[in-house]
């Protein structure tokens, strides 16, 4: 599904991405954790595409082409999908407005019709109910005014609307009580098929609970320093980074 | 739902959308402005000895006039002997669309405007102004039957002189500005409209204006008067053709609203902006004024995306006790365009209110003001006002500027003014991006989401129209 190959990328000439190498296949889901400042936003919002990372080395594949010349849009069209770990406020723009638009530009890209009114809104009803989210949400201003919690589940249902082929949920857990964690979690599990495949960053084991990954990598310092299967989460809770750092040094 | 991806849709091409020119003959008075040309402009139109004399009183007082520079806009001053006063499509009096000019029809095709059935089904009558003279008025019939009078400035003038005579110039006086002065020595149409006692306007009346002659100057003259306790919706939209040479225009619009009844004033305004460079594009000089006596409400609203240099400041006079002033106003300046627009709410009775909000967006160079006065004179027992100005900026070579002026002469009254400056957001934008969304598509969403407050003022099908026309006008703007 996506190779990143020796990925650099900086910002304002200060190198953040020291040589990513990752490949994730359809069906599996990852989990990338590290400690804060070490690079895991700055991977996701460079897959996505955001123009202020400079690429200065290696590529991103995703089916086998790359997507380094590609508009953020244009990725997001490929399947895309990125759950932001802060989720911007777009005043006056309700919910359902938004992810209307964005759907029907998904389907656009792919050379379909938009989705008629009552098609569109039993998605949204169906996908409200698998989040248990309330009714009342969908004519919110989107984000604006929203608890942590709610930005984030608002992400969740836009994933779920939009049924991205790779998505990646950047500390989708932050700020989630242990309700709304498990809610999440079943969202993402319902998504989960052999088609697709999920980027979990997160610095917790709670989450990896509910969403269990096939494989965990430790990125410290802009670079994957190691990775392994499930039982290195539970290692990384019990044992803290430290010991990674001491054995990189 | 679906309107949303057509609006969407339609963010597709940067050029002026309306900028063609139609070939119509046109009866046209040689350029210059004196006594002799205003005594023509009145005699072509058949008017009473009344109508030249105060057209002439204007001509006298517009001289003795300066043109206003107070406003934070930089042009070429129009020369006004420069400029066609009257203008008239050959053909007119039309009974009947059959009988109008096809060009003209294929003009209004491109507009969207339709005179046709389908406009009827959606309650929409026009009094359609091209070039000065009205070609076509429907549902005139229908609205007969409720005694309203909804015509031609022109045929007001002939059939109904004494309505004319006894409200035309008592809220915008001539001696008002200089383009007002102006506006009144030579308009040559536009809209009238009265409704009857208790009536209830049960129609949207729609003007669309047009600015179709090359040199022809444009000065409509607007007259809307609701009788007590009545209410009408009246909106207005213009587009014009696109010119090399500045154009002007300087409307006046009058609104009386007498007690206990409410005119919703409702404008969307295209017209041709000059071009990405600043090269030509229209002046708009407008002054619009409503009173309103005990318990009557006047609320403007705007969405002004057009025109090089934008000078206009829709007002109310709060004359009687408990009358309400409202004031939402969207406007945008690409490119090199200039806006210099906001309100004047004056409070004279008690108990009176009034709201601004005021959403300006500025990109590329242009430049864009908010002038705003609220005054609540000695009488104004317990007034009330509410500001909010909003300011967006695309890109760092715009300005936004914000001229709030209070006067407050009596110590019961209230205001509460707030104001903001954002930039639209990378943020936003790589949001809506990931989302799907291209650039203009996510600028266009962002956009008429900080602007739903004044859309949402709008009737359903303006709205659509002023949405499209917000995304339109900032196509290009960013990245
Ligand atoms: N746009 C940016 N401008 C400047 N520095 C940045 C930017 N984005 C990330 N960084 C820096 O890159 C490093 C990695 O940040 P980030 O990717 O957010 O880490 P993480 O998500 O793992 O906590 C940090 O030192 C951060 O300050
Ligand atoms: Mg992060």
């Amino acid at each position: 599904m996506i190779e990143i190959v020796n990925l650099h990328a900086s910002v304002d000439g200060q190198a953040i991405l020291k040589g990513i190498n990752l490949t994730m296949g359809a069906g599996e889901v990852h989990a990338m954790m590290g400690p804060n400042g070490s690079g895991k936003s700055t991977l996701s919002n460079v897959i996505a595409g955001r123009e202020d990372y400079e690429i200065t080395k290696g590529d991103i594949l995703f089916n086998g082409e790359s997507i380094l010349e590609l508009a953020p849009e244009e990725r997001a069209h490929l399947g895309l999908f990125l759950s932001f770990q802060y989720p911007v406020e777009i005043p006056g723009v309700s919910v359902s407005n938004f992810i209307k638009t964005a759907l029907n530009e998904m389907r656009k890209a792919r050379g379909e019709e938009p989705l008629d009114a009552s098609s569109m809104l039993k998605k949204m009803r169906e996908k409200m109910d698998l989040l248990e989210m309330d009714k009342g949400f969908l004519s919110r201003s989107l984000n604006e005014g929203f608890s942590g919690g709610e930005k984030k589940r608002n992400e969740i249902f836009q994933m779920a609307m939009l049924e991205p082929k790779l998505a990646i949920l950047d500390e989708t857990d932050s700020g989630l009580d242990i309700d709304a964690l498990r809610i999440v979690a079943n969202g993402v599990n319902a998504l989960r098929s052999s088609e697709n495949a999920f980027m979990v960053i997160t610095h917790y084991q709670r989450l990896l609970d509910y969403i269990v990954p096939d494989y965990v990598h430790v990125l410290l310092n802009g670079k994957i320093v190691k990775s392994g299967d499930k039982s290195l989460a539970l290692e990384l809770e019990e044992r803290g980074y430290d010991w990674i750092k001491k054995e990189q040094a | 739902m679906s309107e949303q991806d057509q609006i969407l849709n339609e963010v597709t091409t940067s050029e002026y959308k309306y900028g063609f020119y139609t070939d119509v003959e046109s009866d046209k008075v040689p350029p210059g402005l004196n006594e002799d040309v205003i005594r023509l402009i009145s005699a072509k139109k058949n008017e009473p000895e009344w109508m030249t004399e105060w057209r002439l009183d204007a001509y006298k007082i517009w001289q003795s006039m300066a043109e206003p520079e107070w406003a934070n806009v930089t042009y070429t001053k129009p020369d006004f002997q420069a400029i066609s006063y009257y203008s008239a499509p050959k053909k007119k009096q039309v009974n009947s669309l059959d009988e109008v000019d096809p060009e003209l029809l294929k003009t209004f095709e491109k507009l969207g405007i339709s005179l046709d059935e389908q406009k009827r089904l959606s309650g929409v009558a026009m009094d359609v102004v091209v070039d000065s003279v009205s070609v076509a008025t429907t549902f005139k019939k229908t609205l007969a039957e409720k005694g309203i009078i909804f015509c031609s400035m022109s045929e007001a003038i002939q059939n109904h002189p004494e309505l004319v005579k006894k409200y035309l110039g008592t809220v915008v006086p001539k001696t008002d500005n200089f383009y007002a002065a102006l506006n009144s020595a030579v308009f040559t149409d536009g809209s009238f409209c009265y409704i009857p006692k208790g009536v209830r306007c049960p129609m949207e009346l729609s003007t669309y204006f047009r600015i179709n002659e090359s040199g022809t100057g444009q000065f409509e003259r607007t007259l809307v008067v609701a009788d007590a306790s009545s209410y009408v919706s009246y909106l207005e939209g213009c587009t014009a053709p696109q010119r090399d040479e500045n154009q002007l225009h300087a409307a006046v619009v009058e609104l009386i609203a007498m007690d206990d009844a409410e005119i919703k004033y409702s404008t969307v305004q295209n017209w041709f902006p000059g071009d990405a460079e600043g090269k030509g594009g229209v002046f708009n000089f407008v002054t619009k004024r409503g009173i309103c006596e005990r318990n009557a409400k006047i609320s403007w609203t705007q969405v002004e995306t057009g025109s090089a240099v934008t000078w206009k400041y829709p007002s109310c006079i709060l004359k009687g006790d408990n009358s309400v002033g409202e004031f939402y106003s969207v406007a945008v300046t690409n490119n090199y365009q200039q806006a210099d627009t906001g309100t004047k709410m004056i409070h004279l009775g008690k108990n009176t209110k009034s709201t601004i909000v005021s959403k300006g967006i500025s990109a590329g160079h242009s430049h864009n003001s908010y002038r705003g006065l609220v005054r609540m004179g000695p009488r104004a027992v317990n007034a009330r006002n509410f500001s909010q100005c909003d300011s967006l900026l695309m890109g760092d070579r715009c300005g936004a500027h914000t001229f709030p002026y209070i006067e407050v002469k009596h110590p019961s009254a209230r205001m509460e003014h707030e104001a903001t400056t954002s930039k639209i957001g990378e943020d936003q934008i790589f949001y809506c991006q990931q989302r799907g969304l291209g650039m203009e598509e996510a600028i266009a969403l962002i956009v008429n989401g900080y602007c739903k407050d004044v859309l949402n003022q709008l009737p359903m099908e303006f709205a659509v129209e002023a949405q499209k026309l917000l995304a339109i006008s900032l196509e290009g703007s960013v990245g």
